[in-house]
C-alpha cells in the first residue's frame, strides 16, 4: 500500500457482469480509514456498479470485499443488514421517501433498524439537520426542498445510521450548478469529522481538493491510482492523460 | 390612459383593467351559448321522443307516475340490505386483497405456499364470474348441511363478492406496489431495512396512495354487484323491483331501482375522479422535482 494508515475496505480480484456484459474486471482497491477515495472514469466505467457491490445492493460474480478486516461482504451467507448498517450509501437521484417529512426521512431507519425511540430517532436528526443548516425544513415534504436540499438530506439520512464508511454515488451530478457547492459543502465537513469516504464524482476540482486517493477507474478496472497531486498533474498512463483532458476541456 | 400601471420590477401583480373585461365578456358569452345550446338540444330530444307513435305505451310501462309513487318506498328499504352487504363487503375485501397483493411479495423460500395459494387464489376468483361463485356458495354450502356454519343467503352471498372482489383489488394493490419505483426499494434497503421494513414503511404507504383512484372504480362496481345477491332469494332492491313488476306487469319500479343506484354511484363517480385528479396533481408535483 503506497498510502500509510489501516486499510479499512479491500476490494480484491471483483468481477460483475450484466446480462453477459463485464461492467467489473477482477478490480483491487484499498481504502484507508479516515481518508477519502474519489473515484473518477467515463461513464458506465463501472464505478456506481462498484459502490453497490460494496453496499451488497448488488452480488458480485468472484473477488472479495472485506471490510475492518473481518466483515466479507460478498460471502454468500454474509450478513447483508449488518453491512448496510456499517456502510452508507447516497445516490445521484436522492431517492428520499416522498410521503415523508424531513424528519421522518432521517429517523426512520435509526428507529427501525438500529431501534431507539422515537424520541432519540427524533433528537439525534434535529441535531443533523442543525450541523448541516436545515433545521427549518425538518417538517417538509421532499417535494418541496431543492435539489440541493433533497441531497443533503439524503446525505443525513445516511449518517444516521453512523456508518463507518460511506459511499457517495454522483450525488452532485443531478444539480443545478448553483446548487453543487452546498452539496460539496457538507463532504468537506464530513472529511474533516474523520468519517471514511468513497465518492465516485465528475467533480475534477472538487476531488483534487478533498481526496487522499484518487482512482480512475477505466474498463472495469483500476487503470492508475495515485495521491490527486500526483495523479492529476502528472497521470502515468496515456487513457488517464487522454480523460483528464477531455474533462478539462 | 384610464389606469395607472405600477412601475416595472413593482411587487404587486398587475393586469390591463381593458384586457380582464374583454376577458370576463368573452367567458359570460361563452357560457350563455353553452347553457342555450344545451337547452335546445335537450328540448328537441324530449319534443321528437313524446311525438313518437309509440310514446304513451313507453312511458306507462317505464315511467308511470302512480307505479313509482307506490313502490319507491319498498325499494328504497330494500336497497338498505344492498347497502348493509356493501359495507359488509368492502373492509374485508380491502383486507383481503392487501394480504394476498402482500403474500405475493413474500420471497423468501419458507413462504413459497403462501405465494402459490395467493397466485391460485387470484386466478381462480378473477376467471370465474361473480355470479357463478354466488351460486356456488350461497347453494353449494348450505346444502352441504354443515354443523355450526351460517346458511344464509346473505352471508354466502356476501362472502362470494368478497372473495370475487378480494382478487381483483389484491390485484389492484399488486399494480401499486409495481409502480413504486425500485430506487424506493434499493434506498431503503441501503440503509438496512429489512424486505418486510421496506414494504411496510416505504413501499406500500405510496402504492396505497397510487391506487386510490382504481380502488374507489371497483368500490362503485361493487355498489351495484351487490344486486346480483338477490339470485340467492333476499329480498334487496333488485328482487323488490322484480315482486313489485310482476304483481303488476309493468316495470317502473326497475327504473325507480336504478335510479336508486345512480343516486348513489354518482357522488362516488364524482368523488373518484376528484380523487384521480389530485393525485396526478401531486405526481406531477414530484416529477418536477
Amino acid at each position: 500500500m503506497a498510502i500509510g494508515g489501516d486499510v479499512l475496505l479491500e476490494v480484491s480480484g471483483v468481477w460483475k457482469s450484466f446480462e453477459g456484459h463485464p461492467v467489473l474486471r477482477g478490480l483491487d482497491m484499498h481504502v484507508t480509514a479516515h481518508q477519502v477515495t474519489a473515484l473518477i472514469g467515463a461513464s458506465g466505467s463501472g464505478k456506481s456498479t462498484l459502490l453497490r457491490c460494496i453496499n451488497a445492493l448488488i452480488p458480485v460474480d468472484a473477488g472479495d470485499i472485506v471490510l475492518d478486516g473481518s466483515i466479507a461482504i460478498t460471502a454468500i451467507d454474509a450478513d447483508i443488514d449488518q453491512i448496510r448498517r456499517t456502510v452508507g450509501i447516497v445516490f445521484q437521484s436522492f431517492n428520499l421517501f416522498p410521503h415523508m417529512s424531513v424528519l421522518d426521512n432521517i429517523a426512520l431507519a435509526p428507529r427501525k433498524v438500529l431501534g431507539q425511540t422515537r424520541d432519540q430517532a427524533t433528537d439525534s436528526a434535529l441535531q443533523l439537520l442543525d450541523r448541516f443548516g436545515l433545521r427549518s425544513k425538518s417538517g417538509e415534504y421532499p417535494d418541496r426542498l431543492s435539489g440541493g436540499q433533497a441531497q443533503r438530506v439524503a446525505i443525513m439520512r445516511a449518517l444516521a445510521m453512523q456508518p463507518q464508511l460511506m459511499l457517495f454515488d454522483e450525488i452532485t451530478s443531478a444539480l443545478d450548478p448553483l446548487l453543487v457547492d452546498e452539496v460539496l459543502d457538507v463532504v468537506r465537513e464530513l472529511k474533516q469529522s474523520g468519517l471514511t469516504i468513497v465518492m465516485a464524482t465528475h467533480e475534477m476540482q472538487f476531488a483534487s481538493e478533498v481526496a487522499d486517493q484518487v482512482c480512475f477507474v477505466r474498463e472495469g478496472i483500476v487503470w492508475e491510482r495515485g495521491a490527486p497531486q500526483d495523479l492529476f498533474m502528472s497521470p502515468q498512463r496515456e487513457e488517464t492523460q487522454q480523460f483528464l483532458a477531455r474533462m478539462h476541456r | 390612459m384610464a389606469f395607472l400601471a405600477p412601475p416595472p420590477g413593482s411587487e404587486i401583480p398587475f393586469a390591463d383593467p381593458r384586457r380582464v373585461r374583454a376577458l370576463q365578456k368573452r367567458a359570460r358569452r361563452n357560457a350563455l351559448t353553452g347553457v342555450g345550446s344545451l337547452l335546445a338540444f335537450v328540448a328537441i330530444i324530449a319534443v321528437v321522443l313524446t311525438h313518437t307513435p309509440g310514446w304513451p305505451v313507453v312511458q306507462d310501462t317505464f315511467f308511470n307516475a302512480q307505479q313509482f309513487t307506490s313502490t319507491f318506498p319498498d325499494l328504497l328499504s330494500a336497497f338498505m340490505l344492498n347497502v348493509q352487504i356493501f359495507i359488509t363487503a368492502e373492509p374485508l375485501i380491502l383486507i383481503l386483497g392487501l394480504a394476498v397483493a402482500m403474500g405475493r411479495t413474500l420471497h423468501a423460500p419458507i413462504f413459497l405456499p403462501i405465494r402459490v395459494v395467493c397466485m391460485v387464489y387470484v386466478d381462480v376468483f378473477r376467471g370465474v364470474p361473480t355470479i357463478l361463485v354466488i351460486f356456488l356458495l350461497g347453494f353449494g354450502v348450505p346444502a352441504l348441511r354443515l354443523q355450526g356454519v351460517p346458511n344464509g343467503a346473505v352471508f354466502w352471498g356476501t362472502a362470494a363478492l368478497v372473495l370475487s372482489y378480494g382478487a381483483y383489488v389484491a390485484e389492484v394493490f399488486r399494480a401499486g406496489i409495481a409502480s413504486v419505483h425500485p430506487s424506493q426499494t434499493m434506498a431503503s434497503r441501503s440503509l438496512g431495512l429489512s424486505a418486510w421494513q421496506t414494504n411496510r414503511y416505504v413501499v406500500l404507504p405510496q402504492a396505497v396512495r397510487n391506487v386510490l383512484p382504481p380502488l374507489l372504480n371497483d368500490f362503485i362496481s361493487l355498489q351495484k354487484d351487490t344486486a346480483l345477491v338477490a339470485v340467492l332469494g333476499p329480498v334487496e332492491v333488485l328482487r323488490q323491483a322484480q315482486i313489485d313488476s310482476s304483481s303488476s306487469f309493468n316495470y317502473t319500479p326497475y327504473v325507480g331501482a336504478a335510479i336508486i343506484f345512480i343516486a348513489l354511484t354518482i357522488p362516488m363517480t364524482r368523488l373518484a375522479d376528484w380523487v384521480q385528479t389530485r393525485s396526478n396533481r401531486q405526481r406531477r408535483q414530484q416529477a418536477v422535482n
